[in-house]
């Protein structure tokens, strides 16, 4: 088998290509910095079996970042039959420095001038026949993004293929590459750029982005205008799919499993069914939101939001980069903690690690939306799940506040604000699809597991009534109760809030099982069970407690360093508890 | 000559220096922000916040404190 490997500075459209090309779904986002690992995929290319890989982007092969490093441990411990190094065209006078720091490696190469649609529209022009003359290396133009060029460029590296073999390159010539004058040299021969630039629309754009008065203002409003969107698009999505698995229930299931013995039929509809149905009716909630996620991030606003609040962050020991993972967050806490590694400093890496747990992402999303729905007036809803947003971002703040001078650093950084971009639609979509994926994935290795030993717990010992005291659920949740009864959450939803720690979305299964209760009359049964007061204190604390095993692990792989992860397990808990107990005091105290 | 942090917004200078420790000024570098290219400010963020600048086709924001490592001279004024 053959392996190609995909070289290029941050942002330039590596995972674009390596999407077009393999049909994968690595993540793309207009943010330099989105890809921070190794991706792989396996292309038929002509006659060749071929490895692709998709790499981080680097500015420099010399790099010091973590995902520099990642790039770096790739290249000198496997051997590769061709580098495809990639280029944004229309900033080719800097990216080529990558290229003439690629070129003493010794492994065969293709450059490929990604963007070509946006270097058109700048008046650029690459003149390719001059840089092969000049470099021995061949050369394409291609637009990742559109598929314009990229049949060609495939085909010859196809045929480039056919007389390569594998070899590992050698990092000795590095240092010695004289890029700056080579770099002059290079770019006078081959690029032509307009002494004028025409205006820009991003210019426009960040007239009022980037206002220091109207910029904030607008993020704001853009927030709210989201989480109006999906609370007021999403729950009745929601309500609908969840009649749909009802009646799934009783006509097909129940009568299906008729012949069973009492217990098992119990196990597999109250348990298994009705938690992982009533899970499931907030999928196209969580790909509507994906939607928005994705729209957001390939737009290029995160650069922005960067810059408008880096002055604020700074005050709190981090930068506009640690507010950029704590937004991404708002998706999934896992891949924003990855994207820290972008950062140099250690401190400041671990103190944004520290806070972007967190943030509310989807998962914790799917319970307030639930919970919110369930019990406050349809007026409120939406308000109080921004509310929820804002204490996410408030928690963050405190937190970085706090343990600023613990993890105190000084880290110069430049950050690129790349042009905004509007994501195709086939983008989007494959973004839903592949957020559908990560849920049934989720699903079959927590969701089922989790609800089952819910009811599990519920029923046994053997003859117990349901969740009563006296099941094994209910002793777990008396065992707490002198922690969790100051703040409003009863020893039923304690279960809940223990299998959430596996993942957030069990939450909602485990409710349905420890409720017994089929999706639609749940949010009924939740509304004669709490009022606001505990609530709003329950919601609390889901945001805040403790991450979830995902996010757990990769705090661990990330830091290498168990006295961190336990900080970060055991602070959040600590805060959790604080702030329910302060809102479901002070609320209850209100009611009165 | 004067500092980049320095420069009026919107003026056009030139790159003559780069006071920032090794691995920044590879950063920089390939950023595009090298000797002998030309620089502009395009805004200063609020309360003391980055600057953007704009490098050829690229556009950065650099913290205050690190572009007063970069020294530069005006570009005469395009008529
Ligand atoms: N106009 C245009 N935009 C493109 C093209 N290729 C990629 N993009 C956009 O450029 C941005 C970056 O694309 P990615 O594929 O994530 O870039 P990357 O090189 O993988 O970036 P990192 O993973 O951060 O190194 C996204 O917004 C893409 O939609 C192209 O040919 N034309
Ligand atoms: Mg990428």
């Amino acid at each position: 088998m053959k392996r190609i490997a995909l070289l290029g500075m941050p942002n330039c459209g590596k995972s674009s290509l390596f999407n077009r090309v393999t049909g994968a779904s690595a993540r793309i986002g207009n943010w330099p910095g989105i890809t921070v690992d190794l991706m792989r995929a396996r292309i038929l290319l002509g006659a060749h079996m071929v490895e692709v890989v998709d790499l981080p982007g680097i500015y420099d092969l010399n790099g010091y970042t973590e995902d520099e490093q990642v790039v770096r441990d790739f290249l000198g411990s496997q051997p590769v039959d061709l580098l495809v190094m990639v280029i944004n065209a229309a900033q080719a006078e800097r990216q080529l420095r990558l290229f003439l720091q690629a070129r003493t490696l010794g492994v065969p190469m293709v450059v490929l001038f990604n963007m070509a649609d946006e270097a058109r529209r700048l008046g650029i022009s690459i003149d390719r026949d001059a840089f092969t003359e000049h470099t021995g290396i061949t050369a394409h133009s291609i637009s990742a993004k559109f598929g314009d060029g990229v049949p060609q460029a495939l085909a010859q590296i196809g045929h480039l293929l056919s007389d390569t073999a594998p070899s590992t390159p050698s990092f000795d010539a590095l240092a010695a590459a004289d890029l700056e004058h080579a770099l002059d040299q290079l770019a006078h021969q081959s690029i032509d750029t307009p002494v004028t630039l025409s205006a820009r629309h991003t210019d426009r754009i960040d007239r009022a982005a980037l206002h220091p008065l109207l910029g904030p203002a607008l993020f704001i409003a853009a927030m709210a205008l989201v989480f109006n969107a999906v609370f007021l698009l999403g729950a009745p999505l929601q309500e609908g799919i969840g009649g749909l698995f009802d009646w799934l229930r009783s006509a097909a299931l129940v009568p299906l499993l008729a012949p069973l013995p009492a217990w098992a039929s119990g196990f597999l509809i109250e348990g298994i069914y009705n938690g992982v149905s009533t899970v499931a009716t907030f999928v196209p909630l969580i790909v509507l939101f994906f939607f928005l996620m994705a729209l957001v991030e390939d737009s290029g606003y995160l650069s922005r939001a960067a810059f408008l609040m880096d002055a604020f962050m700074s005050r709190i020991g981090l930068d506009g980069r640690s507010f950029v993972m704590l937004v991404m967050g708002f998706g999934c806490n896992v891949p924003a903690l990855m994207g820290t590694r972008i950062m140099r400093a250690r401190p400041l890496r671990l103190l944004s690690m520290l806070i972007i747990p967190l943030s509310l992402c989807s998962a914790r999303l799917q319970v307030f939306l639930f919970i919110g729905a369930a019990i406050f007036p349809a007026k409120w809803a939406p308000w109080a799940l921004l509310s929820l947003y804002l204490f996410s971002i408030a928690a963050a703040v405190l937190t970085a506040w706090l343990f600023r001078k613990k993890f105190a650093s000084r880290e110069p950084f430049a950050l690129e604000l790349p042009p905004y971009r509007l994501p195709t639609l086939r983008h989007v979509l494959l973004r839903g699809w592949h957020e559908v994926r990560h849920f049934v994935n989720r699903a079959s290795r927590f969701i089922i597991a989790g609800v089952a030993l819910v009811w599990l717990l519920t029923h046994l010992p053997v003859g117990v009534d349901a969740a009563s005291t006296a099941s094994w659920a209910g002793q777990i949740g008396s065992w707490l109760q002198p922690l969790l009864s100051p703040i409003g959450i009863d020893a039923q939803l304690t279960l809940a809030l223990l299998f959430g720690f596996v993942a957030k979305e069990v939450m909602i299964g485990a409710m349905a099982v420890i409720f017994g209760q089929e999706t639609g009359a749940l949010g009924d049964t939740l509304a004669q069970h709490m009022n606001i007061a505990q609530a709003y204190s329950f919601m609390l604390f889901t945001l805040l407690y403790t991450p979830c095993l995902s996010t757990l692990a990769t705090l661990q792989s990330e830091s290498r360093d168990w006295r961190f992860t336990t900080l970060a397990v055991a602070w959040p808990l600590a805060l959790a508890w604080g702030v329910a107990w302060l809102a479901y005091t002070g609320l209850s105290a209100l009611a009165h | 000559m004067c500092a980049l942090s320095e420069l009026k917004t919107g003026q056009d200078a030139t790159v003559v220096g780069l006071r920032a420790d090794h691995d920044f000024v590879q950063r920089l570098h390939a950023l595009g922000v090298r000797i002998g290219r030309s620089v502009r400010i395009i805004r200063r963020g609020a309360l003391n916040g980055p600057l953007q600048l704009r490098i050829g086709t690229t556009d950065i924001m650099l913290r205050r404190t690190e572009a007063a490592l970069i020294d530069t001279t005006e570009t005469a004024v395009r008529a």
